[in-house]
């Protein structure tokens, strides 16, 4: 393809890409003919799966490459529309395409944090970053650092930083991709994740830049067309109309008016809804009174507790009347039984703080910073602005997006390549709040007060997956169900749309194909920045400046191998909640590299000693804040302002630009060749300018 | 010439400079307005609707996403005419 012009290059791809896209369409259609003639789901499961991982592979395959420039920004010829498509499908993780709809779900106006944090922060990638990295014209973002601030301290700060979040942010994804493998093909979470992690090898292993570029294009179209069909097909079944976004405001006048039915106790419907609540009062009640005369008793209680539980299993096994269901319930009330204080104490604990949960009344979806009391509003707001702030900067520092940037052709095709990207990003997540409404207008109008004799399928079918994403108990024994007897689990919404809107089971098998997609297009992107960091920045930049191209690519690969076993190998011990993971490498990015990054381009006195106090300090501080308070480290610690831990970003973030500005004033200014290239990186052409990127 | 070698940037340069730091800080300020602005008057916004959503569910749902891409947008195309009025495009 090296001899045709760029136009012939662009209208090549265009050709390839809408055959591939019909392509996909095809296969949809055919498989749903398959389904039509009585194919077992499993087996559509494993054909969908199998064949669009296969088809990843096939691209790595076919963009292999042994040339630097082409394996580390795939040639710098990648034009804008398909760069924004890579980058999308690049950034929308599986925290995007499955967590996202289920948190709105949960969390109503609260949730949408997230849809501004990760849009908007493309501006900031726009007005600060983008442009001038390509005209700098690297390869990686610790390039710019070391050649920015001078000697190796920056770019190794730069590198130990874009490794600490990329890690993070892997190990989500390979998560993520475990659990869709194995829920949609019934294989074991750990051979899911070798499964996945597999394809994605064989895609960056080969082809590098290049390869993953083409691979995410392909990907993002997969996962688009996957959100969007459940989406229409259920804004057609409540609207009429098929552009949910246009119309589900009114379904959310709706939702609003059911909450308000539900949550008062004059209408025979919310009466029932307070009678279930107050059942769970008083378990939660009961927990914490157990709770309580643990503390006093000790072992002795906690044996007693059992004893008693022992007799009621042996009194049922004689007693006529009980009913083998009776008899069991008791049996398995007596495995779970805690086995120690502090099993017990846990146990109790999380029981009482469910139970709290499930008794309190519905919070309004649509209302801004729900809570009882203007305390609890200020606190919510303020975490509110400070997550979006964190996510925004997050987004404009992290490294395996940024990288992106280094591979279009121009300056001018950079900045119209985030235009793109972020055209790409809205359409999904501009859809994710329209699909949480709809799901849950289903949920409060049908579920809600059928029958328990008729349960539609999907919610038995999801209940025999997995109790924590569906469960219905009829607490009160009515026969109808009430909306705190049903528990529903975030990651449910998106994966089940397809079967809530009645659709054919393909399109659930295309669903979990968009999944993955998200997932292994955003882990390719992330593993090949930490393998180039290390062979890159480390072992050419600072090891072996001399060494031969081939050995290079050699120790990449190498690399990347090494980097995508230790993935998984940490992924397997099952380290906190997806969410977590994700906001700490948001939080820890914008700490490290945002300011040196802005500052080092927009101010040229910035410097060496100011950039590696900010640098440090920013990182330190976040890193400080999150093992201070995030209950996994088990510190505990006081929060600052009420500020949760994922949002400890904004607290490094100042510390970041304090330390760059004072460090820099402090000290002399850069040399004058170092503030040439600040220069150079702000203007598209300077006269007598050269491109350093031959060299 | 050489890489790290100086060049004298002329009154053109600085104005162009500075046009893009206006340009970017006025966009930077409607971006600021539209996330943070909004979302801090949520609640005393929270009356008003707007195509059936409260405006502030609009606003972080729809409206600033499409604020957003309106701004990258108009930054790629004023930058673009800009680099050509200063003569600093690059060659295509």
């Amino acid at each position: 393809m090296a001899d045709l012009t760029q136009t012939q290059f662009v209208s090549r791809l265009k050709r390839y890409y809408s055959l591939y896209t019909g392509g996909v369409i095809g296969f949809v259609v055919l498989l749903s003919i398959l389904e039509q003639m009585g194919v077992p789901n499993k087996v559509l499961g494993y054909i969908f799966l199998g064949v669009t991982v296969s088809l990843y592979a096939g691209i790595g395959i076919l963009s292999r490459t042994s040339d630097v420039a082409e394996y580390y920004v795939a040639g710098r010829r990648i034009p804008a529309l398909f760069n924004g498509m890579a980058t999308a499908a690049d950034w929308m993780s599986a925290a995007s395409f499955i967590g996202l709809a289920g948190t709105l779900y949960v969390s109503g106006y609260d949730g949408l944090a997230f849809v501004m944090g990760w849009t908007g922060g493309f501006c900031l990638v726009a007005l600060f970053l983008a442009p001038y990295l390509r005209k700098f014209g690297q390869f990686t973002i610790p390039d710019f650092l070391g050649a920015r601030y001078g000697g190796d301290v920056p770019r190794m700060i730069g590198v130990f930083a874009a490794i600490l979040c990329s890690f993070t942010y892997v190990i989500a994804q390979i998560y993520g991709l475990g659990l869709i493998v194995s829920r949609f093909t019934g294989l074991d979470f750990g051979i899911g994740v070798f499964v996945g992690l597999g394809s994605i090898l064989f895609c960056s292993f080969l082809g590098g830049m290049r390869a993953v570029t083409w691979t995410q294009v392909s990907q993002y179209v997969i996962l688009i067309v996957a959100y969007m069909i459940p989406v229409i097909w259920l804004s057609v079944k409540h609207t009429g109309n098929p552009v949910p976004q246009i119309t589900y405001g009114y379904v959310l006048q709706q939702v609003t008016a059911r909450e308000q039915v539900l949550n008062d106790p004059a209408t025979p419907e919310g009466a029932r809804e307070a009678e279930v609540r107050a059942l769970f009062s008083e378990q939660q009640a009961q927990h914490e009174a157990q709770l309580r005369a643990l503390e006093t008793g000790g072992a002795a209680y906690l044996a007693q507790e059992k004893s008693k539980l022992e007799n009621t299993v042996a009194v049922l096994k004689t007693y006529p009347m009980a009913t083998p269901e009776m008899r069991a319930a008791a049996e398995t009330r007596l495995t779970e039984f805690p086995k120690d204080i502090a099993g017990a104490r846990m146990a109790w604990q999380t029981a009482a703080d469910t139970e709290r949960a499930r008794a309190a009344p519905i919070s309004p979806h649509a209302e801004s910073f729900a809570a009882a009391d203007e305390e609890g509003r200020d606190i919510k707001r303020k975490n509110f602005l400070a997550l979006v702030l964190c996510l925004m900067v997050g987004t404009a520092a992290l490294p395996h997006i940024l990288m992106r940037f280094y591979t279009t052709t121009s300056v001018r095709e950079a900045r119209l390549s985030v235009f793109w990207s972020l055209v790409f990003i809205s359409l999904l997540y501009i859809t994710a709040p329209a699909l949480a409404v709809l799901a849950k207008y289903d949920v409060y109008t049908l579920l809600v007060g059928s029958s328990f004799s008729e349960l539609p399928s999907w919610v038995s079918a999801w209940a025999a997956v997995d109790k924590t994403l569906m469960s219905v108990t009829d607490m009160n024994r009515d026969g109808i169900v009430q909306l705190a007897e049903i528990t529903l689990g975030g990651d449910l919404i998106v994966l089940a749309t397809p079967e809530i809107a009645g659709l054919p089971y393909v399109v659930t098998a295309l669903v979990a194909a968009g999944g993955l997609a998200a997932a292994l297009s955003t882990a390719d992107g992330l593993m090949l920045t930490i393998a180039n960091a290390l062979s890159h920045d480390v072992y050419y930049k600072m090891i072996d400046p001399a060494a031969p191209t081939s050995r290079r690519l050699a120790i990449s690969k190498g690399l990347l191998l090494v980097v995508a076993i230790c993935a998984a190998y940490v992924t397997s011990l099952k380290p906190g909640d997806i969410l977590f993971l994700v906001g700490a490498a948001f939080s820890l990015a914008a700490s490290a590299f945002f300011p040196a990054l802005v500052l080092g381009i927009f101010w040229k006195r910035a410097n060496r000693t100011g950039a590696v106090i900010g640098m440090v300090g920013g990182l330190a501080v976040c890193m400080y804040y999150m093992y201070r308070t995030y209950p996994f480290f088990g510190v505990n610690g006081s929060l600052w302002w009420d500020i949760s831990p994922i949002s400890a970003g904004i607290f490094g973030m100042p510390v970041g630009f304090i330390g760059v500005i004072c460090g820099s004033l402090l000290t002399r200014a850069p040399a004058p060749q170092i503030q040439a290239l600040v220069d150079r990186v702000r203007y598209p052409r300077l006269v007598t300018d050269i491109e350093v990127e031959k060299g | 010439m050489k890489k790290g070698e100086i060049v004298q940037l002329g009154v053109k340069h600085k104005r162009y400079w500075h046009s893009n730091l206006r340009l970017t800080g006025v966009l930077l300020a409607i971006w600021f307005a539209a996330t943070f602005g909004v979302s801090w008057f949520a609640r005393e916004l929270q009356a008003l609707t707007f195509m059936g959503f409260p405006l502030p569910f609009f606003m972080a749902a729809q409206g600033a996403l499409l604020i957003y891409v309106v701004l990258v947008g108009i930054y790629a195309w004023r930058m673009d005419k800009l680099d050509r009025e200063f003569g600093v495009q690059e060659d295509q």
